[in-house]
């Protein structure tokens, strides 16, 4: 048995072959013996293709670590195939020198045919570079149940729990995290629960049988800070962000939403929060989605709408409205591959101009972006603080791979997220005296909050532009400059109240890496990894980014090279570019897939030998 | 509990020059508007008028009350975030044929659909009127206008017939030269519980002048619509001697009778019943028009079903007997979770 630091193992199967089922298991599994972990999903947008064909795979990463991993890893050690299309699609991102176990009962003529394969790779140089593990998977799984009850279809569906039951055994995973879930999941169906623990057993007994021609490796505890932890992932991470703010607010938590991938999640995972108070609606449309959470939020709600690209872009004039009407607004924008339906199930970073820029007029609001699965936790938060505390929108920036990825997240003390205020009309008003309800406070240029149901504050708001303080409707020409400078400064002067941009790494250097978003884990790792050989880089992440922090500036005059790597064409590189005119590179793919740590480590790696 | 203050229209008029035209049919709705909302028993606060875009959406900003002008055609999306965050709110919409139908047509049969507590006005003039005089999906079909020089080549909404075919548990038409008529249907679509849908025949003096004087002009009104009352014959014209009766069985067919003529008595003729569960009589109703029948006015039907609003404060009170969490922190604990020491 070998100690090693960190394992990345892919499960990979037709989409009904329960991949996700065990991926998560074998993640629950090592998180409960110390391990850190970070897993991706990376499933196929339609529901059932037709079995056994490469549109059709499902596949499960997760990179199991002693030393703290950031991301789910660039390349399996472990690819897991329950049928030739799985390998087809899989092979060219395995490790060389890495371990393949097949289900070799579906390696048949008509599996390999619907692979495209036209002879059989088990029986080809094709897996040379690999140690293969042929396992009978199917076969095997049958003969365990042969006592079982449950009807074929059912048995068959138990062939995950097999090589679930091999990967364990490679690893020494502990078996009760997985048979205590399935007691408990399945409490009423014994048969089911009897059936898959038999399966998983035999798949452990199977690779033990094989120790001599299969490796074992130890992987031990990694330091993790002391707490009581749960497995997130950035959807849920960001319907409890939202829940802890209205909680911290005292607000009732509203969402407005329409299903789209991928960000249906969020709106699934809130409305099982009833006892929370937490009221969801799911809309006939994007539209009237975001409209009813404006609608609450004028009524006194924390208000938010949770979408992706398509829905982004169709809800974009009533975010143009919260801004003129100044209501606080949470739209949580999960990206995915675009432009139009694009690619719904993968990621990409392509929506940062329409955050920024998609509404007519001048209509500036807040932009902010979560950079890994927990950290939508504090995103969700922050924006529905920042919202309520400065009576704007704000929009939230997360994407397919951290929505679906997960992370162990040490559950917030109950201090940590105690308290916001709000703006919400305190005192009543004297006798004779007007409700101004864009009447601002002059340090923060933010407008009181006043809501139906509080007397004397009766006032009307809308979409025409209105006479300061007053906000009646004013068609004057020098007012309506006015109102727009005073929109505008407002988000401005938020900058006093976000955190200063962290940098990871010496304050100058050669190069300093500037991302944002969802690729820190990949970023952080890649600068980790070439700070350790030496050089001098370092990286400035942005969670925040408008407005941006303000001592960005600062940062970026202290290196000679700057590059900001994106999952798009250069949108923040052509913001910071145009702002600090500090001719700034860029790193972009579009290959539907977050960055490889390897493939960034070399293009920074490029720049630093050029300079 | 504050009691209610006695309020009167006055004390709904807000301080906002009113910018409609001269002689617009909007008048009088404010006017019924105002006077029926100092009656319902509410206070002033609890009152929250939401609107789109269009002449008819700028309502809210004559009410002294809570008020909301939106985007176009989504006025319901707002109201409803609004009612259900409040459910003791009363909540009106003010909206128009364009607004709800056209552009909103979407909103407007979900709304219905789930039957939340909404008041909606629609001021159907048959024209958009903001925008200077294009066709508007309830303009007769071949109206010639400025965006239709040859006449329009598309068959209208009715209101009617899309709010009863929605699933609408009310729905009422007036006109806006009868005030009081009016401030009847609209007290009434206050005291539903539900959606009330209230279509006025408004005249747009300027754009689409005379659109409903089949139905206005007083020297024919009596002739061409019919009042419809709960319980009560239908009974039309000048001299109060037509009816309604239904004939054909299976497939009923409304006619038009003379009361004496052919034996006729006013025990023959078809009694409303806005309250039948079968949406069947109000469908029929949605038919009449000129020159076949006469076009009613009055509540089409006002029956009681489940409300939106209603049942998602039950689903908070029940799941919150079954589930003892009370705090995120509660909820991310009872999960799977470990310890690290």
């Amino acid at each position: 048995m070998r100690t090693i630091e960190n394992a990345i193992i892919r499960f990979s199967g037709d989409s009904g072959d329960g991949m996700q089922l065990v991926g998560t298991q074998f993640s629950n599994t090592s998180a409960a013996m110390g391990n850190d972990i970070s897993t991706f999903p990376d499933y196929p947008s339609d529901i059932r293709a037709p079995v056994g064909t490469v549109y059709g795979v499902s596949g499960f990463q997760v990179n199991i670590g002693s030393v703290p991993v950031h991301t789910p890893g660039d390349e399996p050690d472990i690819l897991v195939a329950m049928n030739p299309a799985a390998l087809k699609v899989n092979l060219d991102s395995i490790k060389k020198g890495g371990t393949i176990i097949v289900n070799s009962d579906a390696f048949d003529e008509a599996n390999l045919s619907k692979a495209g394969y036209t002879s059989n790779p088990l029986n080809t140089d094709l897996l040379k570079p690999y140690q293969v593990v042929e396992a009978p998977i199917t076969k095997q799984t049958l003969e365990a149940l042969k006592d079982s009850p449950l009807e074929n279809k059912a048995k068959l569906r138990c062939k995950n729990f097999y090589a679930l039951g091999i990967i364990y055994f490679m690893y020494g995973r502990d078996l009760d995290v997985t048979i205590n879930w399935l007691k408990s999941t399945f409490k009423k169906n014994n048969d089911v629960v009897e059936a898959n623990i038999n399966v998983l057993k035999a798949g452990h007994n199977f690779a033990e049988t094989l120790e001599a021609s299969i490796s074992t490796f130890k992987i031990e505890k990694a330091k993790i800070e002391p707490g009581h932890y749960c497995q997130i992932n950035g959807n849920a991470a960001v319907a409890y962000g939202l829940m802890q703010a209205a909680e911290a607010a005292k607000l009732d938590l509203f969402l407005g939403s329409y299903p789209i991938t991928p960000a249906t999640d969020i709106l699934q995972e809130l409305s099982k929060y009833k006892h929370l108070n937490v009221k969801t609606f799911q809309a006939e449309d994007e539209i009237c989605a975001v409209c009813s959470a404006i609608g609450a939020s004028f009524a006194g709600a924390l208000a938010a709408t949770t979408t992706s690209g398509p829905g982004l872009a169709l809800k974009s004039e009533a975010i143009g409205l919260a801004t003129m009407l100044e209501l606080p607004l949470v739209i949580v924008d999960v990206q995915r591959g675009g432009p139009s339906t694009g690619l719904p199930t993968k990621s990409e970073q392509s929506d940062l101009n329409i955050a920024m820029f998609g509404r007519h007029g001048e209509a500036p609001l807040i932009v902010l972006a979560a950079a890994s699965p927990k950290d939508c936790f504090h995103m969700a938060y922050e924006a529905a603080k920042l919202a309520l505390q400065h009576m704007t929108p704000v929009i939230l920036l997360t994407d397919g791979f951290i929505a679906n990825g997960a992370e162990p997240f040490k559950i917030p003390e109950t201090n940590q997220y105690a308290k916001i205020e709000t703006r919400l009309v305190k005192d009543k008003l004297a006798e004779g005296e007007r409700y101004l309800p864009y009447k601002r406070d002059p340090v923060t240029l933010v407008r009181p909050w006043a809501t139906p149901g509080v007397a004397g504050y009766e006032h009307r708001v809308g979409g025409l532009e209105k006479l300061n303080e007053v906000g009646t409707v004013s068609y004057d020409a020098k007012n309506h400059e006015l109102m727009c400078e005073l929109r505008a400064q407002k988000i401005s002067r938020v900058q006093n109240y976000i955190p200063l941009q962290e940098i990871e790494g010496e304050k100058t250097g050669d190069l300093l890496v500037l991302s944002w978003g969802g690729s820190y884990g990949s970023t952080y790792s890649a600068v980790r990894q070439l700070q350790q050989e030496g050089k001098r880089i370092s990286l400035a992440h942005l969670r925040y980014i408008n407005p941006l922090p303000k001592n960005l500036e600062e940062i970026l005059g202290g290196f000679r090279k700057i590059i900001i790597p994106e999952l798009n064409h250069g949108q923040l590189r052509a913001i910071i570019n145009a702002k600090f005119q500090c001719n700034a590179l860029g790193f972009n793919i579009l290959q539907s897939r977050p960055f490889k740590i390897h493939e960034l480590v070399n293009a920074f790696n490029d720049h630093l030998e050029k300079l | 509990m504050n009691q209610v203050p006695t309020y009167t229209k006055k004390d709904f008029a807000s301080s906002q020059e009113i910018r409609w035209c001269p002689g617009c049919g909007n008048y009088s709705i404010l006017n019924a508007i105002q006077t029926t909302v100092a009656k319902i028993g509410k206070r002033r606060e609890d009152v929250c008028f939401v609107s789109g875009i269009g002449c008819s959406s700028r309502l809210p900003y004559y009410m002294n009350t809570y008020g909301m002008h939106t985007i176009h055609g989504r006025a319901l999306g707002f109201a409803s975030g609004v009612k259900i965050q409040n459910p003791n709110l009363s909540v009106w919409v003010a909206t128009g044929d364009g607004d709800a139908l056209s552009i909103g047509g979407n909103h407007f049969i979900h709304a219905i659909r789930r039957n939340l507590d909404l008041n909606i006005v629609i001021f159907n003039n048959e024209i958009y009127g903001l925008t200077k005089g294009q066709y508007s999906p309830t303009s007769k079909y071949g109206l010639v206008t400025k965006s239709s020089p040859y006449g329009t080549a598309e068959e209208p909404f009715s209101p009617a017939s899309l709010a009863i075919g929605s699933g609408a548990t009310f729905f009422a038409r007036t006109i806006d030269n009868d005030i009081k008529h009016i401030q009847d249907i609209l007290m009434r679509a206050y005291e539903h519980k539900g959606i009330s849908i209230v279509e006025v025949l408004q005249n747009c003096v300027i754009f689409n002048d005379g659109a409903h004087d089949t139905y206005a002009d007083r020297t024919i009104k009596e002739e061409n619509t019919v009042r419809i009352e709960h319980g009560k014959p239908m009974i039309f014209g000048a001299n109060k001697d037509k009816g309604i009766v239904l004939t054909g069985g299976a497939t009923p067919v409304a006619k038009v009778v003379k009361i004496g003529e052919n034996g006729i008595t006013e025990k023959d003729l078809l009694v409303h019943d806005e309250k039948q569960e079968s949406p069947l009589l109000a469908n029929l109703l949605t038919t009449f028009k000129h020159p076949t029948h006469p076009l009613p006015l009055g509540i089409f039907r006002d029956v009681d079903r489940p409300r939106y609003e209603e049942a998602v404060y039950k689903q908070i009170e029940d799941v919150q007997k079954k589930k003892t969490e009370r705090t995120v922190r509660d909820v991310l604990t009872s999960g799977d979770t470990w310890v690290i020491n």
